[in-house]
């Protein structure tokens, strides 16, 4: 139905701006991961030296772990934080559903730079949580380890990735339709049974889309480590930032990349697998 | 709650706990939110307990320091370029992923979302790599195409969302009445992807105003916000930043307000 | 238009006095000639042919699927053929773009565009085709008075109820005096009441424009109300064209005679001018063979034993089945002698029992020309 001029107009702009802003530099970056540094300067040679590399150095995949163990506890944690909000939100708020739903959105719109900073200056050592605990006389000297720690980092985290993982789960709870919830009672279950049964089953691709993205940007971050994790809270991330800068060595930095991003989209290619396979209607 | 018959209130009770839970989650929500804004009227400053003098000197001292003033006029420029830019590529290739069949059609509409759900850090670096090679300075230039190519996704996202929920046969109506295809465009199919046009852009202006990874590696010499606010916050804390955190969180929920009236008014 | 008394067209629309003989005059407005069109594997029309004469309302009846809204499209330049061609008026219609063409369409769900007002939705097409300003506002009127929406005209289309958007969208693609006006099913999403009242303004509209109506449908009756000719689509191909008492009396085939009304079906065997269908027989001239009859349930009538006998009238006796109340008439379900079960639609008198004698005409036993089919 459309003529052709009009294919070539809407079909050609975003083409040529995405290869060349997106395509071509993430060609750049699997190239770079092939190539080496020698005294400063880049070259030019193409070779897996860099995937060696990492594969030799443990203090790499050391940290690739932690950061995996950190986006799985923050994926957990957002999932049990997030789960029974979206269900109470959409099968028993009642009238105050969407002022409800609309305060889950507003701390989504809040900088995320905002959040943390405000997890530092309740966390700190001369901080709103050590002031509160004094005040209550319940510790006399601060608590250090609230902050610049792994806990910090799961905490802020968790706290900036519960409303992602909401939304999607609250939205396949939405799109169950209530009469399935009706004939289940009608059959006799109760609301136990007719939640374990009916509800959670279909909201399962919710529930997976919702455990993708905290964990994919859990996996990326490297704020909140540099915020509020200290040493021990460092990521993966963060180890590519430092090679970027400081330590210039942009091929390896590039090769880890490679790998983050790898990892990301194979995981990204298994869900939306067993998301097609759990999708009934 | 009282209204209830019997029976209703009796799953009231059975999910009272429920209730509860859904209480605390908020509150583990908006917690820190709190916190921040009580304390941006502080005089002790940021920590401490309870939160004693109130004062406004931290949003006195916000108004007279420039380099922050200059980082909000920067971000604005950046947010408000990315908009255009993100708009004016994305409604094209939500158009193109609907009704064009092209080589390379699953690939690109991968692709275009890609920088949303790949870890901001993936894409600052490749653009970073891009402008070394290509030789360009980095500057707010380089952040405006950062950030505009990372919202493209958000625009083709929300505009395809849109162009499915629109009749079809409203342009072909257009055509069949004498209407060109330009014409069409105009008269018809933007107007009714209006909508997801605005919240488009407002959500693409709130995402850059707050972007930090992608931001971080493409930035010059000026600061966007949160590029300053992170600057100084590696320095340590200053109740300052709690007044201009207040401010930009004041700012968003206006924003909210503004896109959810318009959505409701349609 | 004689639509001042609300009450006359609340009935069944009536006959038109007299319905002026144009499918034969002249050249046809439209030639569609060998059109073929699939989707992907699915092959929706194989080889359509069928012309239009200038001031026809020509009706294209099917199921759903059986590929008449595609034709539509195509006409309208919302597809394009993959062979075949379309002309119209001495032109080539099939190339040219749809905002190019002198069709304009009263859409399935009208497609008013909801940022405009009625009025703007009616001078959309004007508008576009750069008509002056003074006579934009005055054909808008004229054909918002037409279908009696003027009071309406600042509305916003939202506002308006099912009927009043459908006038709205009539006076759409009217405005711009098209040479063809499609119709896809445009009553389809009104309800029953609503629905003949519209047919029968329809019908009246294209009388009083002489605008050339091409109408889909998938409702026989509503079929058989408003059109000169009825074009049958079956899966894609044209099972039968022809005037509506001429495709509902002589049926060509067992599915036109059996999409068009009800009828029993009588797989009959010609012997020597006589066709037998178990212990019925009657005079029929043509081939000897195999031969299929269509035989509508009205056209079955209960008679008394005593009743004059003639070489054309089948007679026999049948045992009285299911009945079923349909108002006006009853459809009863009789078995004959050898078991051979018959539709029979009487006027609604009384409940029937036992055996009784039923009459037919040879001459309503239509002979079909698919033997083989079912």
């Amino acid at each position: 139905m459309y003529s052709r001029a009009y294919k070539l107009a809407v079909a050609i702009p975003p083409l040529l701006w995405v290869t060349l802003f997106l395509l071509v530099p993430y060609a750049l970056l699997l190239s770079y991961s092939f190539w080496t540094v020698s005294s400063g300067t880049i070259m030019r040679q193409w070779n897996l030296e860099n995937y060696r590399d990492l594969g030799r150095n443990w203090m790499y995949l050391q940290v690739l772990f932690r950061s995996m163990k950190i986006a799985g506890a923050v994926t957990m944690l957002a999932l049990v934080l997030g789960y029974p909000l979206a269900y109470y939100l959409s099968f028993h708020a009642g009238a105050r559903k969407d002022l409800l739903y609309q305060l889950v959105i507003v701390p989504l719109w809040v900088s995320y730079l905002v959040r943390g900073y405000a997890w530092k200056t309740i966390l700190g050592s001369d901080g709103v949580l050590n002031g509160f605990l004094q005040y209550l006389h319940l510790v006399r000297e601060p608590v250090g380890f609230f902050l610049y720690s792994p806990f910090a980092v799961v905490l802020v985290l968790t706290h900036i990735y519960t409303p992602f993982t909401l939304l999607p789960i609250y939205a396949s709870l939405e799109h169950i339709p209530r009469h399935l919830v009706e004939a289940s009672q009608d059959l006799g279950a109760s609301p136990r049974v007719t939640f374990w049964r009916v509800i959670f089953p279909l909201s399962l691709p919710g529930l997976l889309a919702g455990a993708t993205f905290a964990f994919v940007l859990t996996l990326g971050d490297f704020l909140a480590p540099l915020l509020v994790g200290g040493a021990s809270g460092i990521m993966i991330s963060n180890i590519v930032v430092s090679l970027f800068g400081a330590a210039f060595d942009w091929p390896l930095g590039a090769a880890i990349s490679v790998c983050i991003m790898l990892l990301v989209l194979g995981m990204l290619f298994a869900v939306e697998r067993t998301e097609k396979k759990w999708t009934f209607t | 709650m009282d209204l209830h018959v019997s029976g209703q209130s009796s799953v009231r009770r059975r999910f009272g706990w429920l209730a509860t839970y859904a209480a605390g989650v908020f509150a583990f929500l908006y917690l820190p939110i709190v916190v921040l804004i009580l304390y941006s009227f502080n005089r002790e400053g940021v920590g401490g307990f309870p939160p004693r003098h109130l004062t406004l000197d931290w949003y006195r001292m916000l108004a007279s320091d420039g380099a922050i003033l200059d980082a909000v006029v920067n971000s604005l420029l950046v947010a408000l370029a990315a908009v255009a830019i993100a708009l004016a590529l994305g409604l094209p290739a939500a158009l193109a992923l609907d009704r064009v069949a092209f080589p390379g059609k699953a690939l690109f509409r991968r692709l275009v979302l890609l920088p949303l759900i790949l870890p901001g850090i993936i894409t600052g670096l490749s653009l970073l790599m891009l402008a070394v090679f290509a030789g360009m300075k980095l500057s707010l230039l380089t952040v405006i195409i950062g950030h505009g190519t990372a919202l493209i996704s958000v625009g083709t996202t929300e505009i395809s969302a849109g162009l499915q929920k629109m009749d079809r046969a409203q342009e072909e109506a257009s055509l069949d009445l004498g209407a060109s295809y330009w014409r069409t465009f105009w008269r018809v199919t933007l107007p009714n992807l209006r909508l997801p046009l605005v919240a488009a852009g407002l959500l693409i202006f709130t995402l850059s105003m707050d972007e930090i990874a992608v931001s971080f590696f493409l930035i010059g010499r000026d600061n966007t916000l949160p590029l300053e606010i992170w600057g100084r916050l590696r320095r340590g804390l200053t109740p300052e930043i709690n007044a201009v955190s207040t401010i930009i969180f004041l700012a968003s929920v206006g924003l909210i307000l503004v896109w959810y009236r318009l959505r409701t008014r349609s | 238009m004689s639509i001042q008394n609300r009450d006359t067209h609340l009935t069944q629309p009536q006959e038109a006095p007299k319905a002026p003989e144009k499918a034969a005059a002249g050249e046809p407005l439209l030639q569609i000639r060998s059109v073929a069109k699939s989707f992907g594997p699915r092959t929706v029309l194989r080889d359509v042919s069928l012309d239009v004469a200038p001031g026809e309302f020509l009706t294209i009846l099917g199921e759903s699927g059986s590929g008449k809204t595609t034709l539509l499209r195509l006409i309208a330049g919302f597809e394009r053929p993959d062979t075949g061609e379309i002309w119209m008026g001495g032109e080539r219609l099939d190339r040219l773009p749809p905002h190019r063409r002198q069709v304009n369409t009263v859409f399935q769900h009208y497609a008013l565009f909801p940022h405009l007002s009625v009025f703007e939705n009616v001078a959309y097409g004007l508008r576009a085709q750069g008509v002056a300003k003074a006579e934009i506002a005055q054909r808008v009127e004229q054909a918002l008075a037409m279908v009696k929406m003027s009071a309406y005209a600042g509305a916003a289309p939202s506002k308006l109820s099912g009927g009043q958007q459908q006038r709205v969208a009539l006076a759409r693609a009217l405005v711009n005096r098209p040479l063809l006006l499609l119709l896809d099913e445009p009553l389809s999403a009104l309800d029953a009441n609503l629905r003949r009242q519209m047919q029968w303004e329809l019908k009246m509209l294209q009388r009083e424009v002489g605008i050339t109506f091409l109408f889909v449908t998938h409702d026989q009756d509503e079929a058989m109300a408003l059109s000169d000719r009825i074009a049958l689509l079956r899966a894609g191909e044209l099972e039968q064209i022809a005037a509506p008492r001429e495709i509902y009396n002589r049926p060509s085939t067992a599915y036109t005679a059996q999409f068009v009304g009800q009828t029993n079906l009588l797989r009959a065997e010609v012997v020597d001018g006589v066709a037998r269908w178990g212990a019925f027989s009657w005079p029929c001239e043509g081939r000897p063979g195999p031969a299929t009859f269509s035989l509508r349930p009205e056209h079955i009538r209960l008679v008394s034993p005593a009743d004059p006998d003639d070489q054309q009238t089948v007679r026999f006796l049948a045992t009285i089945g299911q009945q079923t109340f349909c108002g006006d008439t009853d459809l009863i379900e009789i078995s004959c002698a050898d078991g051979r079960v018959l539709q029979v639609r009487t006027p609604s008198r009384r409940i029937l029992e036992g055996q009784c004698a039923f009459a037919f005409s040879a001459s309503d036993a239509v002979r079909l020309h698919d033997a083989e089919e079912s």
